[in-house]
Formats: C-alpha cells, sequence, structure tokens
C-alpha cells in the first residue's frame, strides 16, 4: 500500500516537473518581459530597438505556441529549499531526472550534455551528475521550493571569479564587475542580469553569485548598503553603453543582483555570474499532500485545477 | 537578399545594415567547424558546396516528422568561438555570409575583406520567432557530431533582422562599440566613482 502511494506520487510530481521545466523553457517570467519593455521603451538607436521588439515578439510567440524561447534551453539546473519535515525529499533526484528525459522529448529540449572524455551526447540531456541538484535545508518547514534555471551557453563563457586583494576593497570588486561586463560585450545576450558574489573564497563567491540569479528582476538586497552597491553597479553597467546585443544603447544589464558573506583576512574574492535577456526561471511548491502550486507561472495552477 | 549571393552584392554592405535573408543557410558550429577545416586542409569537399550560400553558427532544437526533420526553433550562438577556424572556411568555401550572435575577430574581418564576405548577426535568443522563418529543412549531415553540432541545411524566407557587423571593407561595427565603451569606462564611469 506504501509502495503504490510512493510511486503514485512520483509519476505526479514527474508530470509537475515536466510543467516546470516546459514554463521555464517556453514561458519568460513576468518581471523579466516587463524589464525587457522598459528598455524597449528607453532606447532610441533603431537597430538597436528593432532588436528589442524582434526579442519581445519573440517572447510572445513562444509562450502562445509553447515554443523554447532560446533554442539553446541550457544544463537543466535545480535548486530545492526543502523543509526538514517535507515528507518526499529522498524521491526528488529520481523525479527530477525522470522529468528532464520526458520534458527533453516532449517540449523538445535541445539536448545539450556532452560527455567530456568519449565527446558522446546521451541525447536526453542526462550525464554523470545531471541533472544538477542545489539543496538549502529549511528547518521547520514541511514543504519544497523547486526553482529550475535554464541558462545558455553564450552567458556562462562570460562567468569569471578571483580573490581580490582585501585593500582593493569595494571600488576593486566595481571595477572587477565592470571589467567583466565590458570584455563579455555582446556575447552573453544582452540586456544581461549581472549576479555578484562576495565572500571568503572563490566557492562560496560563486554559490552565492548563482542563487542571486534566481532573485526577480527589480527586487532589491534586504541591507540597504548592499542595494545601493546593486544601484551604483546597475548605473556604471548601463553607463557602457552596449545595448541590446551590443549595438549600442542605454540598457546593457536589466538589473544587477549582489550578495556577500564574510571575507578571510587574506582574501576578497568575488564571482560575477550574468544571465541572458531571456533569463529563464520557474518556481514550484510541492505541499505534504503532494500539492503543487506555480509561483513565478501562477496562470498554470489554473490548469492543473 | 537571396542566395546564391555574389561577391559583389556583399561587397555593397556596410556595417549596420540590416538585411533579411531567403535561400538556403547551413549550420556549423564547434565541431563541424573543426571537421570542416580538418576536411578543407587535406582538400576534401564538404558534403555541401558553400559557394554563395549563408553560413549559420547555430545549433537548431529539432523534431523528427515522418521520414525528415522539423525545426522546432532555432537561432544563432556566440561567434566567437569560431574565429579561429573562419579564415579558412571562408577563403576555401566560397561562403559569401556568416550569420551568429556575439561578434568575430580580426582573422575573420580579414577574410571578409580579401574574399569578399560579410558578418550578420541575428538577435541571439529570438528563437521561436525565428524558427517561423525556416521553410523546411533541406538535408543534414555529421548527425554522428549530435544535434547541436550537426551541419543543418536549411531553406529560409526572409531570416532576420540580420545586422551586418562586418563588412567586407574592413570595418567592425563591434570593435567600434567596443572603443566608445571602453572611453566612457576610463573617462566617464571610473573618475565618477574615484576609481583608478
Amino acid at each position: 500500500m506504501v509502495l503504490v502511494l510512493a510511486s503514485s506520487i512520483e509519476s505526479k510530481l514527474v508530470e509537475a516537473t515536466v510543467k516546470l521545466l516546459e514554463a521555464a523553457a517556453t514561458w519568460l517570467p513576468s518581471d523579466v518581459e516587463a524589464a525587457l519593455i522598459k528598455a524597449y521603451e528607453v532606447e532610441d538607436n533603431p537597430v538597436t530597438k528593432s532588436f528589442l521588439k524582434a526579442m519581445i515578439d519573440n517572447v510572445r510567440i513562444a509562450r502562445e505556441k509553447r515554443l523554447p524561447i532560446c533554442q539553446d534551453t541550457g544544463v537543466a539546473m535545480f535548486y530545492v529549499r526543502v523543509g526538514d519535515k517535507f515528507p518526499y525529499t529522498s524521491l526528488l533526484p529520481s523525479v527530477f531526472r525522470k522529468a528532464l528525459v520526458e520534458a527533453t522529448r516532449r517540449i523538445p529540449l535541445r539536448p545539450n550534455t556532452i560527455d567530456v572524455f568519449s565527446g558522446k551526447n546521451p541525447g536526453d540531456n542526462t550525464g554523470r551528475y545531471m541533472p544538477w541538484i542545489e539543496w538549502d535545508f529549511v528547518e521547520g518547514w514541511d514543504l519544497a521550493e523547486v526553482t529550475v534555471l535554464l541558462k545558455g551557453g553564450g552567458s556562462e563563457v562570460v562567468a569569471r571569479a578571483k580573490n581580490l586583494i582585501p585593500a582593493e576593497g569595494i571600488k576593486g570588486i566595481i571595477k572587477y564587475v565592470v571589467e567583466a561586463v565590458y570584455e563579455a560585450g555582446p556575447q552573453p545576450c544582452p540586456p544581461v542580469v549581472v549576479s555578484v558574489g562576495i565572500a571568503a573564497n572563490v566557492a562560496m563567491a560563486v554559490r552565492l553569485a548563482e542563487r542571486g540569479l534566481l532573485r526577480p528582476i527589480g527586487q532589491r538586497h534586504e541591507d540597504p548598503e548592499v542595494a545601493r552597491l546593486e544601484e551604483t553597479l546597475l548605473e556604471a553597467i548601463n553607463r557602457v553603453g552596449f545595448g541590446a546585443h551590443g549595438m549600442g544603447g542605454r540598457v546593457t544589464a536589466l538589473d544587477v543582483h549582489v550578495d556577500y558573506a564574510p571575507r578571510h583576512p587574506a582574501t576578497l574574492s568575488v564571482a560575477v555570474l550574468m544571465n541572458c535577456w531571456a533569463a529563464r526561471r520557474a518556481t514550484m511548491r510541492i505541499y505534504p499532500d503532494g500539492r503543487v502550486e506555480y509561483i513565478t507561472h501562477p496562470q498554470l495552477n489554473r490548469e492543473v485545477a | 537578399m537571396r542566395t546564391p549571393l555574389s561577391e559583389e552584392d556583399v561587397r555593397k554592405l556596410n556595417v549596420g545594415d540590416v538585411v533579411y535573408l531567403s535561400g538556403v543557410v547551413v549550420t556549423m558550429r564547434d565541431a563541424g567547424h573543426r571537421r570542416a577545416v580538418e576536411l578543407l586542409a587535406r582538400g576534401e569537399k564538404l558534403p555541401v558546396d558553400l559557394r554563395g550560400l549563408a553560413l549559420y553558427h547555430a545549433g537548431p532544437v529539432v523534431r523528427r516528422v515522418g521520414e525528415g526533420w522539423e525545426v522546432v526553433v532555432i537561432g544563432p550562438t556566440t561567434s566567437t568561438r569560431m574565429e579561429v577556424y573562419e579564415y579558412e572556411v571562408i577563403e576555401k568555401t566560397g561562403v559569401r555570409m556568416v550569420i551568429g550572435k556575439g561578434g568575430m575577430g580580426p582573422r575573420t574581418a580579414e577574410a571578409c575583406k580579401r574574399f569578399g564576405a560579410v558578418y550578420t548577426v541575428y538577435p541571439g535568443g529570438a528563437a521561436a520567432l525565428q524558427a517561423s522563418q525556416v521553410k523546411r529543412v533541406l538535408d543534414v549531415h555529421w548527425l554522428d557530431l549530435g544535434v547541436p553540432d550537426a551541419m543543418w541545411v536549411l531553406e529560409v524566407e526572409d531570416l532576420g533582422p540580420l545586422t551586418v557587423v562586418i563588412d567586407s571593407k574592413g570595418r567592425n561595427l563591434y570593435d567600434e562599440i567596443y572603443r566608445e565603451a571602453r572611453r566612457r569606462i576610463d573617462e566617464e564611469i571610473y573618475p565618477k566613482l574615484g576609481i583608478k
């Protein structure tokens, strides 16, 4: 009896996760779409405007036809915030793997995982450690919040991280971020979302920057000093003048997110990650009774009900 | 514009021009370029004669339909990775237009000038829009490289907006935008923030 229940909840969660992947691939979150429309309104370079128009049209077509927004559907990364009282934690890795294989076939997603040594592409987006899962544990919660991020290769090749000398301070961080955006140029498909992590080592800095990519556009850090740094960086980056796809313009970044942990006496580690304009993410919550609620795409809740 | 493109056609184009292309485009990205350059170095032919056609840095999402294929969505990949190969490809195939995103370097610009070709960019990520501009899949080669890296031969209609970023006169639009960006960073942004 228990086994039957487990398998029925598993297949229900697989289906819900396929839907989550489909939402991420085909339906840009409303905060990102609104930021693109705003960028279109403030630009006056006609080539840049025509590119932004094509991008905004594309978002609408993708949503209506349920087609991937971008052909590079990335490598699937799952971010899970799971409560210690959530009953299905051990099911999740196999749920995500099955859902990814099914979503690759059904949406479809582009098969993007290539074995490093053999060069073989299994064709279903799986592979060693894939899909990648990052876990955060939340004390007292009886639910799980699952976010999937589909991030393409173009925005990944411009990622960078470094240990600065502590004497370089916040100004050193600003310079490092501005130079990262300059060197990236049109490659990551601007206007980008820039996410910065500052910490005692590179591993921590990357982890913080990664989670910053999940934060909605327009949402500032809760610490006013960090929020000010975000605004300083956003203004500086937009004065660089690349605009959409480097055609020249006022909006090179849709937003900048910063988070930090303490530094070490000898290090000031900084990581800069970027997401392309098609900043695709989708979040759902799974409740202890197996019910699923879509957070970034609430319109889907009607379809499920 | 329509393929086959003549040298005269592409030599009329200037950086910043916006064009729409109809006819035949052939995709090649990282692994395809590597294979193409190896074949060309040995004096062998590619599966498709690229003379007068457009070469597209893209890896589509495709679906099997009966015996054939359908492009579900398609869009450009970052071209900078193909910079190491493109001079030889332009020289030895006679391709007239390279389509991608993100820009290309001085060797490609030199090949465009010498052999009469242009590099254009399509707005990256606008893949659903572009799928409607692909009429059909004419052929596919090198599927052993995997779907993204295979050579897809596509019939397109009014593919665009394509902006000319490298013309055949030695101009590179992105170089100019980079130079202006550097000037703004050094003369405006850093001084205002007290950064040396």
